[in-house]
């Protein structure tokens, strides 16, 4: 299963081979300008397109989001978390725009997002509790910062406290006032 | 298994129940870990700022580990072999893998086409779960995993991976020349790395800038160099023009990436806001204290989206920049001449050897910089014996 909707025959680059109607074409060419030396070893592959000896194709057993920048499917991927729920939907539709698109991005930040709260009723659903002080590493905090986490911690109760405070005390000044 | 499980910005857990890897792919092996370090850029993640970072995945792209099965077409490996990881997964025949641009293989990562891909880095770059595990899938086993050698610990093996070659990247991205001055920006990992890497290229004075002191007392320590803090200056690039005859430095790099600080409206924007992949400031302060001419190299992770840069200074001061994840494979042999040498001594940034039971001890401690952390070292149980 897969996203593609397009084929290798898309993607072709239609170079020219023949320049003797451009004067001059190639008098200035300098091999040893190249601001990729020493990261890259210049062969000029990219010259000869997409034909590389491709390594066997990973069978796509779970669904793969492609980029639409690219004709297939890479031959090996990662299957760890296939897109599933409202999230994996906005996923989908990212991935109907290109990476250079905020349509891209976007919708994908938005997923993590909902993704989040997916994420913590799926874990109410299969009897698990999460425990947010521990996956925070609070406990870390209690270790090595334990003034200002107690400090941070009394001022949440204490802020808390007087918004229920306050919220109380509005309800009963409006109920005393009659109707 | 055990394994590190995302569930969201600043919560993770350990699962305790997760399915072993499976071989997927015939050039694919399995690798039982013995050490996974939580990377910066793992903290992007964490904080929720790189897209398409799923609930449920499991991180770490800095691992070194033993090969427990193979699949049929790996040929340089066998199972028993001890190995290190490159965090970059790379076919060897692309024709990017061809030119050693490993770190941009396209025959990785489907999702997209600007990032080749990484272990447990998102489905941005190719949705493979990560080393932070006792057992990881390892694609293309017989190009990136390269033995570990005898004599070598396994905590400067784990460094190999990730952190050492993109120092090493960073300052060779430099174009050093012998006597240049180089500035780094950010005393993390891999900023300690680029200032004591810098000095194997020539460079005749190093700078770091950061803003804790104590990572800046580190680094002035291992590698030798000056320290600075930038709270301490009215203006970083003024201080830089200063010590630098006024004409910038020779090369400056980028060491710190998308959670900059030193800026409130970058932060605003970058940080909280997510409206640029990021914080620029380490590189707004790289482009502006390099001198004219001079060249930016940028290791620094960012989002995907755009990024507010003065990219008119960039024209006008003549400026190379030059930027990659490190290309791990090409760089290994060089480095592991330098451990063997003792030019590089790796595993003393290493402060904190945590049990991956207490994952999310150690993504607390590292990101809220608590117990002067540098780098943290994650070892599952079963390689405590190994």
């Amino acid at each position: 299963m897969s996203t593609d909707e397009t084929s290798p025959a898309d993607f072709k680059n239609i170079r020219g081979s023949e320049y003797s109607h451009i004067k001059g074409w190639g008098i200035d060419a300098n091999p040893e300008n190249d601001p990729t030396y020493p990261m890259k070893n210049r062969t000029n592959g990219e010259h000869e397109g997409y034909t590389w000896d491709r390594p066997s194709q990973q069978e796509v057993e779970v669904e793969v989001l492609r980029s639409v920048e690219r004709p297939n499917i890479t031959a090996a991927f990662g299957t760890s978390v296939p897109p599933s729920g409202l999230s994996g939907k906005l996923r989908r539709y990212a991935f109907k725009s290109s990476e250079s698109d905020y349509r891209h991005w976007l919708p994908l930040m938005l997923a993590d997002r909902v993704n989040v709260f997916e994420g913590i009723i799926d874990d109410f659903k299969h009897g698990h509790v999460p425990n947010f002080f521990v996956e925070r590493g609070w406990t870390a905090e209690w270790k090595y910062n334990r003034k200002e986490f107690v400090t941070k911690a009394v001022a949440g109760v204490f802020i808390a406290s007087a918004v229920v405070a306050a919220v109380v005390l509005l309800k009963k000044n409006r109920s005393r006032v009659p109707g | 298994m055990l394994a590190m499980n995302f569930r969201g910005p600043f919560r993770v857990r350990l699962d305790r129940d997760k399915p072993l890897p499976e071989i997927k792919h015939p050039e694919d092996a399995i690798v039982r870990v013995l050490r996974s370090c939580i990377c910066g850029s793992d903290l992007h993640l964490y904080h929720g700022l790189v897209p398409d970072t799923r609930v449920g995945m499991t991180f770490g792209h800095e691992f070194i580990g033993e090969v427990v099965e193979i699949g049929s077409e790996v040929k340089n490996l066998k199972t028993g072999d001890k190995v290190m990881v490159p965090f970059n997964i790379a076919c060897g025949k692309c024709v990017f893998c061809r030119q050693e641009l490993y770190g941009n293989c396209h025959e990785s990562n489907p999702q997209a086409t600007a990032v080749g891909g990484i272990f447990g880095y998102s489905h941005t770059a190719g949705g493979y779960d990560g080393g932070q595990a006792e057992y990881v899938r390892v694609p293309y086993a017989d190009v990136g995993p390269t033995i570990i050698p005898e004599w070598m610990d396994p905590d400067d093996a784990v460094l190999l991976t990730d952190v050492v070659p993109t120092g090493y990247q960073a300052a060779e991205m430099g174009g050093i020349q012998p006597g240049d001055t180089v500035v780094v920006f950010g005393a993390g990992p891999i900023g300690i790395m680029a200032a004591k890497c810098s000095w194997l290229f020539g460079a005749g004075r190093v700078i770091v800038i950061d803003h804790l002191d104590y990572r800046l007392e580190f680094v002035r320590n291992y590698a030798q160099c000056e320290a600075y803090n930038f709270k301490e200056m009215n203006d970083p690039v003024v201080f830089i023009k200063t010590t630098t005859d006024s004409l910038g430095a020779d090369v400056c790099i980028d060491a710190v990436g998308a959670e900059a600080a030193g800026s409130a409206a970058q932060t605003l924007t970058g940080r909280k806001m997510l409206l640029q992949g990021g914080s620029t400031t380490a590189l707004h302060w790289a482009i502006n204290s390099v001198k004219k001419g001079g060249i930016v190299s940028i290791v620094g992770v960012y989002g995907p989206i755009d990024s507010l840069v003065p990219i008119g200074n960039v024209v006008n001061k003549g400026i190379t920049i030059r930027g990659n994840q490190a290309s791990v494979k090409r760089l290994l042999p060089r480095l592991i001449e330098h451990v063997k040498s003792g030019v590089l001594n790796p595993k003393e940034i290493i402060t904190h050897r945590i049990p991956l039971e207490e994952v999310a001890e150690g993504y607390h401690i590292f990101s809220a910089k608590r117990d002067n952390c540098i780098k943290p070292v994650l070892i599952p149980p079963t390689a405590w014996a190994s």
